[in-house]
């Protein structure tokens, strides 16, 4: 045996002496540790005056939105008179009911919480009168939307119906099952013409509603105080409808028009009070005693959906693992940044702080240098990211849409951090042809079928906003930072365009200023420009609760039809 | 982790041999079956083997799945009838068929059946305890006083003859002189027990105690005794050999008790030799020859009633357990000897391993003191109530290593059927002092939820005044009734209890690791985002007719596996509170310090859901959420009955359903009859205890229903009375 094996191995050619520097290039291993080569080498020094300067700047418009914030929200600015009225008929204040119906210890992510914000003069109508937001309610992510009946009793302002159209549209678009804590005295009459009748006014919510119902969109809904006239349909075309005992009341018309229209004298209870609508007309599916008994009764409606939970699988291929925060602080953002817009900073820094162990991988880094584009994960979401870094000029745009189609190939969501002063001009730009690979980008970004998340996290001018996924390319979700402005130019140019114009002196300052203002954040927001002005450290909590309501649960995915067109 | 026997098994074959006569040695017991359940059944059948004995265990079905019923090598089972450990011929039969050679009784059941013992030796087999006659002698208390004034040993007065006639009793007893005792003739275990404080409780407390002894031991037999005020229970641990010789284990004293039940049992009694100095060995030589005036062989024990204000330490003779006892741990730590060992040595045949000298030097070199406790299912504070139930819960004390002989595990059923003790825990220490702290804090880290257990009440005596120290103060068997006021007194919950019971009731994920499917879904791991989106949750505890309401605010968390909460008891503003999960159990960051302790809440297998229960600071604290006026309207209306538990001593209720499964013993009231507070209702039996259920009603009521009849068996929860309204 051993003598067999021995005459084997004497086939083996002896090693020759390696030749010095001429040796066969084996791969030498390297740790994955080794290979992290994509993390972000921040250069920010959170210690230099520059930082502390541009931090101070910030801070001054970040605490102005915290105090307009939290007027809306906390309690104790809802005036006294209308709290004790609204508690003595043993209802929970609009925000506690939504914190009893979401699971313990999670988020509920509130949107468009300074709409309607100084758009009524004298009155005020916090949250728009309406609070709507994403929450998980027994593992389902699902768009609350809940009439606030201490704000002018519930009544839709102009606002208020774009801000319940909204919540539709992110439901429909989001596959959301939503759930509508109704309590509200209908159209504001005063405003009557600009909430009843046009295209996106109060109909359109019934509209959404059977279009929501036939995509197979769940919606419930929980009436806990007047549904009256147009409001009869929000529960009357959900799927199944609770009505609070003595507290909700569902009629084509009250007891005061009923009197006036046919004399016939009878109560809200007899109506359409709970009791009737249960037993009699059918218009409700379940009778409950108090508000405390409906949304329990509403969270068992939402377990018996039948609906996928949120389980954290981020990708169907994709098994569940620890979730790595970024290597910077967020907290730094707003030093990063600053309040002027004009002082510029390389936006890698922000990604930093938005993704997953600062890890950034970069598509492109040295053509079209002014759109920084590539591949990060943000609470294990695998994104696309596209972030300004100076104008967009051919290069960047063609670059911008040649990524977006690698991610649309990939069905990976594209995250676009805008902070763009618009597409670059004059007649070097023209000559190249910008407008040509601008649409290209601007063709890319409505064609990617991928989900998209906005953030403005500076300027947001003119037909940058465009193609970088402004309101009008249908951004699942779009979030702007205090700091951030958006108009369709900048305020100064604006005003010396019109001078030019017009060629008339005295008004190009009062312009500027107008311009000025209606392009802050808080104007915006108020418009429903965004879904909320939200702090720049809390970016990415937002982004993974927009990727986790977008991707998680139930979900649609558009198909693709080219291949790749490379730019 | 079970039990940890400390003394180490010597070489006992030289041993004897260097003892005996007879140059053949008796052969060792070959198979031993062990006619017991729990605790005891482990502990004999650990040195069984250890002395390489095959061994046997029996169980009824109701038993089946204690860790005790697949202890031994061999495990048989007695069938469905709970009563099963008391089928003499059964168990002699499967012994035999199984091919024991003996059979060790344990304690308890047929342990001092002296017609089990024949029926064992008849069959051929070996009984691991004292011959028939000695147990008989023994048995019956009036005859051994007889015996033992006969041998010199000095007894109480008493009437122990067979008249049973209720008046004969009655003048005998004021003859000499109320207080008495009544004690049941075959009793032990406190049972058929009653003390008569003067003449005209006589005869309805002698009722009550015949009552009971003929349920308990099938003959109502009683003798009548003088009562000694403030008597020390001390025993004598004995052994003898069949050569004659009978050596004494030194003393235990077990004067902590409840109801005749011992609670804590020490070794050596403290403070015997302020009395004199020979105190100890006059009581070792009295017991010895109460060992021999009846032939004795084996272990034994030798109970004396010793009176603490007598001058000398004067004592006189009880009674003799002719097994081998409940608290033999105490004697096998301060002695060094494996009790059991001993007796399956005797049983065998061969002579005491040791002389008296060679005990009392080891002993002497020792110099521990060890003491047990004895934990039970039952409410201390609340008239010590039996308690059972799956045990939901359970952690066993580590701290300085003790000794657990334990029957129950976490996830096992303490059955009603059988004694409510379910552990034992032992420990020792260089002086009492020393054993008393340790036994403090292995108590501490004792946990069980589920059955109440007596833990908490231990904890008081060990801290009371009277008992603390190398001379205890006040130590005699009156010591639990004396300071009831100290040791039943609510000591209150602190604002830090409420506030890890509200964030366990109401954030349970916080206190859990996280999944990692948990983890990763943003909703629950972002924690609040936003400008001020928090969450505030109230959560109200019933405490007494007050509630508490914590206030729990949501912050933004800072790490996914942490949850922080702006707190608030009432008014009172606690700061930030910090929960997480940390090595299986919920950790606490107050702004005072930190904690990690056992919460357990939403416990369905709980007998009231509503329980929270909070171990903090080595005090468990349980806390009681309150069930919301909307809760109740719909429980009203739905028709979902009250919450199961019951309660005797709610004063509102007007129905009275019984906390716990019972047997009806006796019903006191009919229907029509109007009851003041603390009338007599009925009384009913739960884990071998009767329980006389009282009125709690504050004006007189009129008993609307008697839902039950004597002997009935009875669910927990059931209403037992109902009073019109």
């Amino acid at each position: 045996m051993l003598r067999i094996n021995l005459r084997a191995l004497s086939h083996v050619r002896q090693p020759l002496a390696r030749p010095l520097g001429l040796s066969r290039s084996l791969h030498q291993h390297v740790s994955p540790k080794q290979t992290d080569f994509n993390v972000i080498q921040s250069k920010i020094d959170p210690l230099s005056a520059d930082f502390a300067e541009k931090k101070k700047g910030f801070e001054v418009l970040a605490n102005k939105l915290a105090s307009i914030h939290e007027q809306v929200t906390d309690p104790a600015f809802i005036p006294e008179k209308i709290k004790t009225k609204h508690l003595a008929k043993n209802k929970i204040l609009p925000r506690d009911r939504i914190t009893a119906l979401i699971d313990p210890g999670t988020s509920f992510v509130e949107l468009s919480l300074l709409a309607g914000h100084e758009m009524y003069g004298k009155d005020k109508v916090p949250a728009g009168g309406i609070i709507t937001g994403l929450g998980q309610v027994n593992g389902v992510t699902c768009m609350i939307v809940a009439n606030d009946s201490t704000v002018k009793g519930g009544t839709y302002f102009p606002i208020t119906v774009r801000k319940h159209l909204r919540a539709q549209e992110i439901a429909m678009q989001n596959k959301l099952p939503c759930l509508y804590l109704v309590d509200s005295g209908g159209a504001n009459l005063p405003h009557q013409a600009d909430v009843f009748p046009s295209h996106n006014h109060f109909g359109r919510i019934f509209f959404q509603q059977s279009r929501m119902s036939s995509a197979k969109v769940p919606q419930l809904s929980l009436v806990l105080g007047p549904c009256t006239a147009g409001g009869a349909y929000v529960p009357a075309m959900s799927d199944e409808s609770i009505i609070v005992k003595g507290g909700g009341h569902i009629f084509l018309a009250g007891p005061p028009l009923v009197k006036a229209a046919t004399g016939e004298i009878v109560s809200a209870e007899d109506l359409g009070g709970g009791e009737m609508h249960s037993s009699v007309s059918g218009v409700t599916d379940y009778l409950v005693e108090s508000e405390q008994e409906g949304i329990e009764r509403l969270r068992e409606c939402v377990k018996n959906l039948n609906y996928p939970q949120n389980n954290g699988h981020v990708t169907y291929n994709q098994t569940p693992a620890p979730i790595e925060e970024p290597l910077y602080d967020p907290k730094e953002l707003g030093g990063i940044v600053g309040d002027n817009l004009r002082i510029s900073y390389d936006v890698r820094e922000v990604i930093a702080r938005i993704v997953d162990g600062s890890r950034f991988s970069e598509f492109k880094a040295k053509y079209g240098e002014s759109l920084v584009c590539g591949f990060a994960t943000i609470h294990n979401h695998k994104v696309g990211i596209l972030a300004n870094n100076g104008p967009l000029y051919s290069e960047s745009s063609l670059k911008g849409a040649h990524f977006i189609q690698l991610c649309k190939q990939r069905d990976i969501p594209l995250v676009f951090l805008q902070n763009i002063s618009g597409f670059m001009v004059g007649s070097e730009a023209e000559r190249g042809g910008i407008a040509k690979n601008g649409a290209k980008l601007v063709n890319a970004v409505v064609g990617s079928g991928v989900e998209r998340f906005t953030v403005v996290i500076g300027g947001s001018y003119g037909a940058g906003n465009y193609g970088m996924c402004g309101r009008a390319y249908d951004p699942r979700f779009l979030f702007t930072w205090p700091n951030s402005r958006t108009a369709v130019m900048g305020a100064e140019q604006l005003a010396q365009v019109m001078e030019s114009v017009r060629s008339e002196k005295g008004h190009a300052d009062a312009l500027r200023e107008r311009v000025e203002h209606e392009s802050m954040a808080e104007f915006g927001s108020a418009r429903l420009w965004d879904d909320g002005v939200i702090k720049p450290e809390d970016t990415r909590k937002y982004l993974a609760l927009a990727l986790e309501a977008s991707r998680g649960g139930v979900r649609q995915k558009e198909d693709t039809d080219f291949g790749i067109w490379r730019m | 982790m079970r039990r940890v026997i400390n003394s180490t098994l010597r070489s006992y074959s030289t041993k004897a041999a260097s003892q005996s006569n007879a140059s053949v040695q008796p052969e060792i017991l070959k198979s031993l079956c062990v006619a017991n359940r729990g605790e005891i059944v482990h502990r004999v059948c650990d040195t069984a083997s250890k002395m390489g004995i095959d061994t046997t265990s029996f169980y009824t079905e109701p038993d089946g799945n204690l860790a005790f019923s697949r202890s031994a090598n061999n495990n048989l089972n007695l069938g469905a009838d709970t009563k099963g450990y008391l089928e003499m011929d059964k168990i002699v039969r499967l012994a035999k068929e199984n091919g024991c050679d003996s059979i060790h009784p344990g304690y308890g059941f047929l342990s001092e059946n002296s017609e089990f013992a024949k029926k064992v030796q008849d069959a051929g087999l070996i009984f691991v305890g004292p011959p028939a006659a000695a147990m008989e002698a023994m048995g019956s208390k009036s005859r051994s006083k007889e015996i033992m004034t006969d041998a010199g040993v000095s007894c109480v007065p008493g009437y122990h003859g067979e008249n049973q006639d209720p008046k004969f009793l009655e003048a005998e007893s004021e003859k000499m002189g109320f207080p008495v005792l009544i004690k049941a003739v075959l009793g032990g275990g406190g049972k058929g027990m009653r003390i008569v404080e003067s003449k005209a409780d006589f005869q309805k407390q002698l009722a009550s105690a015949k009552s009971e002894a003929k349920s308990s031991f099938g003959d109502e037999r009683v003798l009548v005794e003088k009562y000694i005020k403030r008597p020390r229970h001390v025993e004598v641990q004995v052994f003898a050999d069949k050569f004659g010789n009978v050596v004494a284990l030194g003393e235990r004293d077990c004067s902590v008790q409840r109801r005749h039940q011992k609670v804590l049992e020490e070794s050596p009694a403290p403070g015997l030799e302020l009395y004199s100095a020979d105190c100890r060995q006059k009581m070792y030589k009295q017991a010895c020859d109460a060992a021999r005036a009846v032939n004795y062989e084996g272990a034994g024990t030798v109970e004396f009633i010793f009176d603490r204000d007598s001058p000398n330490g004067q004592f006189y003779f009880m009674e003799m357990n002719t097994r081998l006892q409940v608290e033999h741990p105490v004697t096998e730590m301060v002695t060094g000897v494996d009790l059991v060992e001993w007796q399956l040595l005797i049983a065998s045949g061969r002579p005491l391993p040791k002389t008296q000298e060679e005990i009392q030097a080891d002993m002497d070199k020792l110099g521990v003191h060890a003491i047990e406790a004895r934990i039970y299912c039952e409410d201390p504070f609340n008239q010590f109530m039996p308690s059972s139930g799956k045990i939901v819960h359970m952690q066993l004390p580590q701290v300085g290593n003790p000794r657990l002989d334990v029957t129950f595990e976490q996830g096992d059923t303490v059955s009603p059927l059988y004694d409510p003790m379910i552990g034992k825990l032992i420990v020792r220490g260089d002086s009492r002092e020393e054993a008393l702290k340790k036994l403090r804090l292995a108590l501490n880290e004792y946990e069980i939820v589920g059955p109440t257990t007596n833990i908490e009440f231990i904890k008081r005596v060990l801290k009371h005044e009277g008992f603390r120290g190398n001379n205890p103060t006040d130590l005699d068997t009156g010591f639990i009734p004396r300071h009831g006021e100290v040791l039943f007194a609510n000591e209150g919950t602190p604002s830090e209890v409420y506030v890890q019971a509200a964030i366990a009731q109401a954030f349970p994920k916080a206190l859990s690791a996280p999944s990692i499917l948990e983890a990763a879904n943003a909703f629950s791991s972002v924690g609040t985002a936003g400008w001020s989106s928090m969450q505030t949750r109230e959560v109200t505890f019933k405490n007494g007719k007050e509630s508490v309401v914590v206030t729990l605010t949501q912050l933004p968390g800072t790490n996914p596996t942490e949850h922080t909460f702006a707190a608030k008891v009432g008014d009172k503003a606690i700061g930030n509170v910090t929960a997480s999960h940390f090595n299986g159990k919920a950790r606490f960051k107050f702004p005072t310090g930190q904690h990690v302790n056992t919460v357990v809440s939403n416990d369905s297998n709980l007998g009231n859901v509503n329980e929270v229960h909070v171990f903090h600071r080595g005090t468990h604290h349980k806390v009681e959420l309150a069930t919301p006026d909307w809760i109740t309207a719909v429980n009203k209306r739905i028709g979902a009955g009250a919450a199961a538990g019951g309660s005797f001593n709610d004063p509102d209720a007007l129905e009275v359903a019984t906390p716990m499964p019972c047997r009806v013993v006796r019903v006191t009231v009919k229907p029509g009859d109007v009851v003041s507070k603390d009338d007599e209702l009925l009384v009913i039996e739960s884990m071998k205890m009767e329980t006389t259920v009282r009125s709690a009603r504050e004006q007189p009521t009129k008993v609307k229903r008697v839902a039950f009849v004597p002997g009935d068996l009875v669910k927990q929860g059931s209403v037992l009375i109902e009073y019109e309204e």
